[in-house]
Parts: structure tokens; C-alpha cells; sequence
């Protein structure tokens, strides 16, 4: 079918169940919570690499932060709830309790708990303080710039989804980096969700599998461009350039709100600005449980 | 649906124990049931239909209408639900309460709050000495909950205090927190002589300073910290000059270094 020039296949995107959580990081200034939340995000791609997946979900003003100040939410997707906790314990160790002036606190309710501050609190040295308020649990752990306040523990959902997908179809790689550029502003604008690539777009899609032994994944040669006409291609003739944008979701239905923002971006961009086509990545339907069929998700 | 009501008929002649008078207890029972509970504390009986004037109602909120400082152990053992008390109360008010709400318009005696694990507590007027302090032979006195206390507190408020929150607006006796194995008190106004008296762990807010401080704390500096604003914003729905007092800048001391100094007192004012 087509809409406004854009010609969107009838196909879905095929995703995953996650474990993921969520995080809330304060500072002095926006600036710094953002810095702290960069660089713990940062190497979070996907979990094919980096153990997780993970991104800046929203940035929070001092009135919707525990501690007053401003900061960023985010949220990190892993395969397993033991992948989840390390890669949490670690990534907040190196780059938030690093990180000048900063807070870490829960930003998810969870059915359970993944430790936080629970396994931070030893570099304080037994130095460390416990503080409950209620039903919260904090730890002051000292450090040179005053203390480090994190939260105890932080929620954990099982009904996370990872891998929505958009396969954005141009003309040139500038029209197409256009489109992926507003879908990707446009997802960002949802909450409970990230688009873990760089900028929320990612240029090498794959395919599972490879000729080479031991590479769990190779690049999707069906839709790349200077292969066409050499393997079995997914492209018009017309089309020059792909990009791709992954969503992760806390839900379902995040996920598919975040696919639906997106679309509806590249149909209002148009064809001539922007892409001219948009389709999904999926394996037959054989190994996600979650299939968010474009037609579903038209403006 | 309105509450379940005790009007005092005439003072008590003599000091009664008032902790069946709490919703749990009194969930199910007829108003006969209610005024055969016995509240005597000698041999003389005296039940609840000899003292107050029964009004039916829902037993998960206990109104208590006219007080008197021979009203003991009043909330003791609460677990939810809510008591107001619209008068003075005795000894060990909201004692092991684990859960609900206790108000109490008028003053409360010592070992109010001792022990309780969880809920709330309110006291409008001054209460007596060792406020969330455990009686002889306990280990430890407050681990939970929060307490707020408009007036004044006698001495050894927050006695070996383990955890929760006390909130003091007005002045506070000797020996505030002393003892403290965690927790947190803020005493608003000033607090008498040695606060923090062999304080292990635990954080002492004083907001108008004490009289005389221990040597066994030591001074580290004035500090704005994240866990104090997070503690205003906390404590905020209690008491709004207690978090007015922790948005200012405060002196953080650390001791008793006489045992194991890991906890904190924080001044508003250099003494």
C-alpha cells in the first residue's frame, strides 16, 4: 500500500521478550546528569556485542526527580535477569558513581528487584551509610566530591520487548538519513522505550548466520544496495540507500506506539525529502513472539 | 462511613490500659462485646462501657473523644487502621505498632512510639522522656515508621533507636538520640545538653543547636548533600519546618567517637 508516496509493505517486524529496568540519574546540572547517563549507555547497542542494550529514555526537570535536581531516565535491555544485574552492577560502578555530583535512583515499579546500591555500597569502605524512608532504601557511599546516593534496589520487568524494527528504503543515502533522522526524533518523543544505536539508527542490519564458523550473524545482503543483482535482493531499482531503526519497549505496546510514531514521521516527510519505502525485519514469524504488522500501524 | 467512637464519661480512677481499644481487636464485635472489654490495671475491674460512652461505627478508624494521662499504652500493637485521640494520653502510646495511624491532639508520656516497626504516630503537644526508646531489658527501642511531635520531647528521645524517623518541632531533653544504632531524629528547635550520647549509627538533625555537645564528635565541614535534600523532600509531607531546616546548609559532625562514630549530627548553627 501506499500513503502521501510512501510505499509501506505488508510485512511485520518480528521481537523478542527482555528483561530490562530502568534508572534514574541526577545531577548538579543537566549537563551532568547527561553526561553520566551517555557515557553509561554508551558500547549498549546490542546485546549481540555489548551484554545489553540500553539508551536515554527521556531527560527529567528537578520537579519529576526524587532528589530535586535535573536528570535522565533510562533503560536497559539484556537477554537473562543475571545478564541484566551485571551489566547494571558494572555500567553505574564505572560511569554514574563516576560522574560528578551525580544520584542513582529506581525508574521502574518491577514485579522484582535487580540490586543497585545493595552492590555499590562496598566501595564506601564500610564507610557507606543506609537510609530508609518508608519503603525506599538508599545507601550514602563517600566519595571525593561529597557522597554517592543510589537507591538499594531498582525494579525489574519480564514483559519487555526488544527488537521493533523499521527498515527505512530511499533513493540516496542523504533522503534516507533525512527520513531515519525524523523517526528516529519522532521515537524518541515516546516514552518507555530507546532506539539503542547511534542516534537510533543503525546502517548494518543482519541476517543470522554467516559462511564463515562461529559468526552468529553476517550482513543483511538482501538489503544491501551494491549487492543488488549479485544475491537474492529485497531492494527496487530505484533504492540506494537503507537504514534501520531498533526499538526496545518496556511493553509491547510501547514498542508499537514508538513503530507508529515513526512511520507516521517518514509518510510526513514524503518520498521527495525523504525515504520512499518502509518495511521490517523478521525470521518468518518462527522465533519472536511479538509481530507488529506495519499495516496496524499506519498514522 | 463514620468512625467508631469513645466519649470519656469521667476521669478514670485509676491508670488504664487502653491497648484492646485498636481496629484489629475490635473488628467483628458486638457494641456489648466492646463495653465488657476490661481496661483495669489493678484489681478493681473497669470496663470500656464504665469509662466512655460507645458510638458504633467502622472499627478501622477509633475516634477517642476526651483524654487523660491515665490513658495507657494507647495504639499499642496497632497494625492499621487509624486511633485518634482527641486529648492527652500516659505511658508507651503506639508501643510495637506495626502498621496504621495514631493521633494524638493533646501530650503523650514517656516511651511513647517504643519499639513500633512501621506506621505513623502524631502527637500535637509535648511528649515525655525516652520518645521511641525500648524499656528496660530491650535491646532496641524504634526500628520503623515515623513519629512526629509538635511540642517538646523529654530527655533520651530516640533511645537506641534502630530505625524509621522522628521528627521533634520543639525542643528536645538531654541525651537526645543517644544510643542510636541507625536511624534518623531531627530535633527542630534546641536540643539539651550531649545529644547523640554514644550514637553508633544514625543521623541527628538539630536544628536551633544544644546546649553542650560531646567532644567525642568531630567537625567535618559544612555540606549542602544530596541525602539531606532527599530527606526534605521525604519528610516534607510530615512537617514542613523540618524541611525548611534541612534545605539549609548544615555542619555535619561525626561521632560518638567514643564507640563506633558512624554516626552524624548535623547543626544549623555552629554551637
Amino acid at each position: 500500500m501506499t500513503f502521501k508516496g510512501v510505499r509501506i509493505d505488508d510485512t511485520f517486524a518480528e521481537a523478542f521478550g527482555m528483561r530490562a529496568t530502568a534508572l534514574i540519574i541526577t545531577a548538579d546540572t543537566a549537563r551532568w546528569a547527561r553526561q553520566a547517563a551517555v557515557t553509561m549507555t554508551g558500547f549498549a547497542t546490542s546485546v549481540i556485542g555489548c551484554g545489553c542494550e540500553a539508551g536515554i529514555d527521556r531527560e527529567l526537570t528537578s520537579r519529576q526527580t526524587p532528589d530535586g535536581r535535573p536528570g535522565v531516565r533510562v533503560l536497559l535491555f539484556a537477554v537473562s535477569t543475571a545478564e541484566l544485574q551485571k551489566q547494571l552492577q558494572t555500567r553505574v560502578a564505572q560511569c554514574v558513581l563516576t560522574s560528578p555530583g551525580s544520584a542513582c535512583y529506581s525508574g521502574l515499579e518491577g514485579e522484582e528487584s535487580l540490586r543497585l546500591g545493595n552492590a555499590l555500597r562496598y566501595f564506601g569502605d564500610g564507610w557507606q551509610i543506609s537510609k530508609r524512608f518508608g519503603a525506599k532504601h538508599f545507601w550514602r557511599i563517600p566519595v571525593m566530591d561529597g557522597e554517592f546516593v543510589c537507591e538499594a534496589a531498582t525494579g525489574l520487568t519480564k514483559k519487555a520487548v526488544g527488537g521493533g524494527n523499521l527498515l527505512i528504503i530511499g533513493r540516496t543515502a542523504r533522503t534516507t538519513r533525512a527520513a531515519a533522522e525524523v523517526a528516529a526524533a519522532a521515537i524518541a518523543k515516546v516514552t518507555d522505550v530507546i532506539a539503542p544505536f547511534p542516534g537510533g539508527i543503525v546502517r548494518s542490519g543482519s541476517k543470522v548466520g554467516s559462511k564463515y564458523k562461529g559468526a552468529p550473524a553476517s550482513t543483511n545482503d538482501a538489503y544491501c544496495p551494491t549487492l543488488r543483482g549479485a544475491v537474492k535482493t529485497a531492494l527496487d531499482p530505484d533504492a540506494g540507500s537503507v537504514l534501520e531503526i531498533v526499538v526496545d519497549g518496556l511493553t509491547s505496546e510501547a514498542v508499537a506506539s514508538a513503530m507508529r510514531a515513526g512511520i507516521a514521521a517518514i509518510i510526513k516527510l514524503g518520498p521527495k525529502r525523504g525515504a520512499t519505502r518502509i518495511s521490517a525485519g523478521n525470521y518468518g514469524g518462527k522465533l519472536g513472539p511479538h509481530h507488529y504488522h506495519l499495516r496496524e500501524l499506519l498514522p | 462511613m463514620r468512625p467508631l467512637t469513645f466519649t470519656l464519661r469521667q476521669r478514670p480512677p485509676q491508670r488504664l490500659d487502653l491497648s484492646p481499644l485498636v481496629p484489629h481487636l475490635l473488628a467483628g464485635k458486638s457494641a456489648g462485646e466492646i463495653e465488657r472489654i476490661e481496661l483495669q490495671t489493678t484489681r478493681r475491674r473497669v470496663d470500656v462501657g464504665a469509662v466512655f460512652r460507645l458510638k458504633m461505627g467502622d472499627p478501622e478508624q477509633i475516634c477517642i473523644v476526651g483524654g487523660s494521662d491515665r490513658f495507657d499504652h494507647a495504639g499499642q500493637g496497632m497494625t492499621g487502621g487509624k486511633v485518634f485521640i482527641d486529648g492527652d494520653v500516659g505511658i508507651q502510646a503506639g508501643r510495637l505498632m506495626t502498621g496504621g495511624r495514631l493521633i494524638v491532639r493533646g501530650n503523650a508520656g514517656p516511651w511513647a512510639a517504643s519499639g513500633m516497626t512501621a506506621g505513623e504516630i502524631e502527637i500535637s503537644g509535648a511528649v515525655g522522656d525516652r520518645l521511641g526508646g525500648p524499656l528496660a531489658g530491650e535491646m532496641r527501642g524504634m526500628s520503623g515508621g515515623i513519629v512526629v511531635v509538635r511540642g517538646r520531647a523529654g530527655g533520651r528521645a530516640g533511645d537506641r533507636m534502630r530505625r524509621g524517623t522522628i521528627i521533634i518541632e520543639g525542643d528536645a531533653g538531654p541525651y537526645a538520640g543517644s544510643r542510636m544504632i541507625a536511624g534518623t531524629l531531627i530535633v527542630l528547635r534546641k536540643a539539651g545538653p550531649l545529644p547523640g550520647f554514644l550514637l553508633k549509627r544514625g543521623t541527628i538533625v538539630l536544628g536551633g543547636g544544644c546546649d553542650a555537645l560531646s567532644p567525642t564528635f568531630v567537625d567535618c565541614g559544612d555540606h549542602e548533600l544530596i541525602a539531606i535534600r532527599l530527606l526534605a523532600t521525604m519528610v516534607e509531607p510530615y512537617s514542613k519546618p523540618a524541611a525548611l531546616v534541612l534545605r539549609r546548609p548544615l555542619t555535619r559532625l561525626a561521632g560518638d567517637m567514643a564507640v563506633l562514630g558512624k554516626g552524624e549530627i548535623f547543626v544549623g548553627t555552629r554551637n
